[in-house]
């Protein structure tokens, strides 16, 4: 019984990891109309990078911070130089996400090496909190409490503030929206940072739990897809619904099918894909 | 006339390739590039002249190879492991586009991206059926008609009449009502849609079309290397021969053939020099997207007119496009 309940507890804490990831995903689907394959890219960079400030002797708060900071000025900076060049043609963009995709991945193994880096936990969390009889792990649980917090803000950005309101019309009819004086291309850049940011954060988050290796881009990209087809794009309650679906099949897949495990975290997305093309709370059919 | 001269100077050149090509290191290349070139003739009948852009062509690709050498690991002969291997394939692909073709543009895409993730997930992990990352060895290379195909030049020989066949066949179909329909479906759906076309039968078909010759690319592909694994059904390769495809100019004849060749060569020439493959393919990638997106032999052409314009003092006529 316990065991299955500690299944549960990991489902949910890597429901929040991807939550982080694929919230950005979500939004610049929704407003761009096109799927970031280099997102996968951005949270490994970003633990990498995280690494990188550990090992210059930062705590791990702050490294993660750091990384977050620097992915997003990465992500602004690919939206701003080869994104916006190909404005409106979103194959062409597709493809260049792709093409950003390998090299990212390449750049990684030149600068990190090949072998897989853990990250250790950070201090103060690396006990375990007992609840009601049962011991949960203090990290997984800080991960679920700050991805919680994330979403919370996320939301409140979105639903609450001009900005939000701004980002909500472009989702919704980026022409009209252009026509009320929206500048969408801003709002595209700013998504692209804010995105890359979060993924990148989520990357050294993760670290301590997935380890950072060659190839963590190619395991996340395909979640962060699924999520969304899952969810709907430019929804981050489907966002959180997906992510949650998704952690729990991937674990629940590996402990009790392992050899199909990758067919059963697809499955409910061709589903949805035939009978409801827009997603559990998307507007928009991809 | 020029242009039939100059296929029929091709074809006495690559027919007589174990004449002038030293060594069977270089030979096998050439048979690569035309394994390559088959691949990306079939994909090239999505992309270029239906407009579907696939990103799971690997997922094709991978599973004629493996069907192959499952079915000779199994006992089966070579004849009937080819067929088989073709059935699997064409049953797949089917599958395949009736799933993918519910939607076109990026919808098309990640849908493709998908299944091909998939059959890379079955070949990785469905370890009793495919062995996993060890992957299947094929005993032997088939002898047709007695011939043994075990040295390079028979090998190439074999790859070549397969990619003549696989070339004058694509030829006949683009040339014929059908492929006339196709590119119809791809410049303006709705308006095949109103003139009575089905358009999702005619997508279908192209589909099954580009599927065979990539099935039958992937089946070569496993007598080449008599070894089958995972990474064959890999994303990387799928993008590999998508810039194949766009590097050489999609939705021409011989563009993907060139933007095959291009790959090959780079792949082992970079490769001897420099470790760093993947990033070159992203480079070039990204650079032929922003830069060329019409395809490297006439993107360069453009270039190279304007500039010859810019140097000689006269104002750039296509600035306005």
């Amino acid at each position: 019984m316990n065991q299955w309940l500690l299944l549960g507890v990991n489902s949910i804490t890597l429901g929040g990891l991807l939550f982080l990831l694929s919230a950005g995903f979500s939004l610049i689907f929704g407003l761009m109309r096109i799927p970031n394959l280099t997102h996968g890219s951005f949270f490994m960079l970003g633990a990498y990078i995280g690494v990188s400030f550990l090992g210059l002797g930062l705590g791990f708060w702050a490294a993660a911070l750091l990384a977050a900071a620097a992915m997003a000025v990465i992500g602004g900076g690919i939206e701003r130089l080869l994104l916006r060049r190909l404005a409106g043609q979103e194959l062409a963009q597709v493809l260049v996400t792709l093409g950003l995709s390998f090299m990212i991945a390449d750049l990684c193994l030149m600068i990190w090496g090949g072998d897989p880096i853990s990250l250790d936990t950070p201090a103060g969390l690396s006990g375990a909190v007992p609840i009601a009889s049962i011991v949960f792990p203090a990290y997984r649980l800080a991960i679920v409490v700050i991805a919680v917090v994330i979403a919370v803000a996320l939301w409140l950005m979105l639903e609450r503030t001009r900005l939000g309101a701004m980002i909500r019309a472009g989702v919704d009819d980026a022409p009209m929206a252009r026509v009320v004086g929206i500048r969408v291309s801003r709002l595209f850049t700013l998504i692209f940072c804010l995105g890359a940011g979060i993924a990148g954060f989520a990357g050294v988050m993760g670290g301590p739990i997935l380890s950072v290796y060659p190839g963590l881009d190619a395991d996340m990209l395909p979640l962060a897809l699924i999520i969304v087809i899952l969810g709907g794009t430019g929804s981050l309650l489907g966002a959180l619904l997906g992510s949650i679906v998704v952690g729990f099949l991937y674990n629940f897949g590996q402990v009790l099918f392992p050899e199909i495990a990758y067919i059963i975290l697809f499955l409910p997305m061709l589903l949805i894909l035939l009978f409801r093309p827009q997603g559990l709370f998307g507007r928009h059919a991809p | 006339m020029i242009r039939a001269a100059a296929a029929a100077v091709a074809l006495c050149a690559l027919a007589a390739a174990p004449l002038w090509i030293p060594g069977g290191y270089y030979l096998n290349i050439l048979s690569q590039i035309l394994i390559y070139a088959i691949f990306a003739l079939g994909l090239n009948l999505l992309v270029g002249y239906a407009g579907l852009v696939s990103l799971g062509h690997a997922g094709l690709f991978g599973v004629a190879c493996y069907a192959v050498a499952w079915l000779v690991a199994a006992g089966a002969g070579q004849l009937v492991a080819a067929l088989g291997a073709l059935a699997v394939l064409l049953a797949t692909t089917a599958a395949f586009a009736v799933l993918s073709l519910r939607s076109a543009g990026i919808g098309f895409l990640m849908i493709t991206l998908a299944i091909g993730q998939i059959l890379w997930g079955m070949a990785y992990r469905w370890i009793d059926l495919t062995g996993g990352d060890n992957g299947i060895n094929l005993a032997a290379r088939p002898q047709p008609f007695g011939i043994s195909l075990a040295f390079a030049t028979p090998f190439y020989y074999f790859t070549l009449i397969v990619f003549l066949v696989a070339l004058a066949s694509v030829a006949v179909f683009i040339a014929s009502p059908l492929g006339a329909s196709l590119k119809g479906t791809r410049d303006q759906p709705r308006r095949m849609s109103a003139l009575g076309y089905n358009v999702w039968l005619i997508r279908f078909l192209a589909f099954l079309f580009s599927g065979l010759w990539s099935g039958v690319a992937g089946l070569l592909f496993c007598y080449y290397n008599q070894f089958v694994s995972p990474n064959v059904l890999s994303l990387g390769s799928s993008a590999e021969a998508l810039l194949m495809v766009i590097s050489g100019g999609s939705g021409t004849l011989l563009g993907p053939i060139a933007g095959a060749a291009l790959v090959v060569v780079m792949k082992n020439v970079a490769s001897a020099y420099i470790e760093r493959w993947n990033f070159l393919l992203g480079a070039i990638f990204v650079a032929i997207v922003l830069f060329m997106p019409e395809g490297l032999v006439p993107g360069s052409a453009r270039l190279g007119r304007r500039l010859w314009l810019r140097l000689r003092g006269v104002p750039a006529a296509g600035g306005a496009r």
